[in-house]
């Protein structure tokens, strides 16, 4: 690179963290929907956060929007502020309802959305044909499907081809082939390296789809891994055993074991060697009523989201 | 950088565009509701009242009473026109339009420049078409006149164009139009629009003159009739707009704040 006289800091995009989240914290009078997000993503990755419905996934993707500003706390986006990113085309969305109007037509409103972002007729037939929608141009948005509407807010937020592209629940309300379709073409892009944030409560899309999973649970993020990290603490089981006065550390040393919890006389054991465990509480402890449940996706989702939960089995 | 990315600027003045204007008048266009409500209706009233012989051959000034209610017509017209456009926000905010365009670099007070331009449009195009109709079905008026009681029509609507944008911001329904039809039927009626104020009775003659579309319909009709009080209505309409724009102002800095 040529260094010039410029006086003006060259800023790079890939110089910066992509979000990057600093003890954020969303109140809305006396709520609190974000209660001190801290979270780094870096260019390039594929970031699904899950939670249930209120856990303040919508509240941490507006403010890194520019849609709302933190209570407290600080965000960036490719080192600027939100407002400046999205106005730079840096970063572009597609939110889960609304936002279109029907009186437009759908190549009208990608059209409309590049005249903002000062592109030219080239960018919009790519949008449209990217977000598969080409076929469909000249019908009136009010006449879409909902899956073709989701489509089109989807070309819109390839306009300005963005480093980052958020997706706000974007499959809600979708059938089965729509949702396939829509995730294809989500799939193809970010091939070419964009960065990916999209919000679900669906499992098997973050586990389908995301290289990183946030769990995000009552406004916190409660486990943050790979998404192998996410199959392995799908994949382990569950044995439970009564056990009065268990050895904790011993078992937390046996090979295979993620957590260890004990809760009076019972323990809990969630391992990827339920037999190893099992083995050892029969054999040399005096263990009883022993029984193995296996553990999907579905409820380490739930033991990690639910209110009562505690917070075991994080990955990181 | 990117290479496949263009340099990544901001466009020039907020976002404000031809282009963005065309697309947007042409969504209005589309829109039956808009159309008949802002061409058709003026245009049918005109006919209604205006189009018979007895106000051919009567004289108001240097015109006649066809001409007279022509330019009333024009007046409610371009109301409606302009309030129509100001209202747009109503819709827009509604369907989370006015969202959607927060995740691009369209500036609010572009956003708001937008509208103003088509809602003057529209009004224009509803001035044109009373004239229009009123030159077919007889109206006389001096050359002067028809120049200047249409651009007086025209640009004294911009007071509805600030009704409209406050109304828009204020009430946040997707069939706003059909609140403020009505509401500006009653104020069109009260600012003497289809029946000269003074044959009111001397009460209503007098509330009439504070009301909004009372001061437009006597400045539009000035340079025709050449009576009334023109510095009454130059007040009134000032008045106004500054009630209008202070209001839509007020709220739209509340909507932005929200951010």
């Amino acid at each position: 690179m040529v260094i010039t006289a410029d006086t003006a800091p060259v800023t790079r995009p890939s110089d910066h963290l992509a979000v990057d989240l600093d003890g954020v914290v969303k109140s809305f009078g006396t709520v609190t929907a974000v209660n001190g997000i801290t979270l780094q993503i870096r260019p390039g990755e594929v970031v699904a956060l899950l939670g249930p419905n209120g856990a303040g996934k919508t509240s941490t993707i507006d403010m890194v929007l520019g849609l709302s500003a933190p209570t407290a706390g600080q965000v960036r986006v490719y080192g600027r502020r939100p407002r400046d990113a999205v106005a730079l085309g840096l970063v572009s969305a597609v939110m889960q309802t609304g936002g279109l109007l029907k009186d437009y037509t759908v190549e009208e409103t990608v059209k409309l959305t590049a005249t903002l972002f000062g592109r030219g007729g080239g960018t919009v037939d790519e949008a449209l044909e990217r977000a598969g929608i080409s076929d469909i141009r000249r019908r009136l948005v009010g006449k879409c499907s909902g899956g073709q509407q989701q489509r089109l807010r989807f070309a819109m937020a390839l306009v300005p081809n963005p480093e980052l592209l958020i997706l706000d629940e974007p499959t809600t309300g979708m059938d089965v082939g729509g949702r396939h379709d829509f995730w294809t073409a989500i799939r193809e892009d970010a091939r070419s390296g964009r960065t990916v944030i999209f919000a679900t409560h669906y499992l098997e899309e973050a586990d389908a789809y995301a290289d990183r999973v946030v769990f995000v649970r009552r406004g916190e993020v409660v486990a943050d891994g790979t998404a192998a990290e996410v199959k392995a603490l799908a994949s382990g089981r569950t044995v439970r055993a009564t056990l009065p006065g268990a050895d904790q550390a011993a078992l937390r040393a046996l090979a295979g074991v993620d957590s260890v919890e004990v809760r009076g006389d019972t323990v809990v054991v969630h391992a990827r060697d339920a037999d190893a465990v099992a083995r050892y509480l029969l054999t040399r402890t005096d263990a009883r009523d022993l029984e193995i449940t296996s553990r999907n996706l579905e409820q380490a989702f739930l033991a990690l989201t639910a209110d009562d939960a505690t917070d075991n089995g994080s990955s990181r | 950088m990117t290479t496949a990315t263009p340099a990544r600027t901001l466009p020039p003045l907020g976002g404000f565009s031809p282009a963005l204007v065309g697309l947007e008048l042409r969504r209005m266009l589309r829109n039956r509701r808009t159309v008949i409500f802002t061409f058709v209706m003026p245009a049918v009233l005109l006919l209604l009242f205006g189009n018979n012989a007895k106000y051919r051959g009567t004289g108001v000034g240097a015109g006649n009473v066809t001409g007279y209610i022509m330019v009333s017509m024009a007046v409610y017209g371009a109301m409606l026109a302009t309030t129509s456009g100001g209202a747009m926000v109503s819709v827009e905010r509604a369907a989370g339009w006015s969202r959607q365009l927060r995740l691009t670099p369209l500036r609010p007070v572009a956003y708001i420049a937008v509208k103003l331009v088509l809602a003057m449009t529209i009004g224009l195009v509803s001035v044109i078409v009373a004239f229009a109709v009123g030159g077919a079905i007889g109206a006389r008026l001096p050359v002067h006149a028809w120049i200047e009681c249409g651009l007086l029509a025209w640009v004294c609507a911009l007071v509805f164009a600030a009704f409209g944008l406050f109304m828009g911001y204020l009430l946040p329904s997707e069939n706003v139009m059909q609140i403020l039809g009505p509401v500006l039927g009653v104020l069109s009626f009260a600012g003497g629009l289809f029946v000269p104020v003074d044959q009111l009775g001397h009460v209503f003659a007098t509330i009439a003159k504070f009301t909004p579309v009372y001061g437009v319909g006597e400045i539009a009709r000035y340079p025709l009739s050449h009576d009334g009080s023109l510095w009454l209505g130059v007040l009134n309409v000032a008045v106004w707009t500054s009630v209008f724009a202070v209001g839509a102002m007020w709220r739209f800095r509340r909507d932005t704040a929200r951010v």
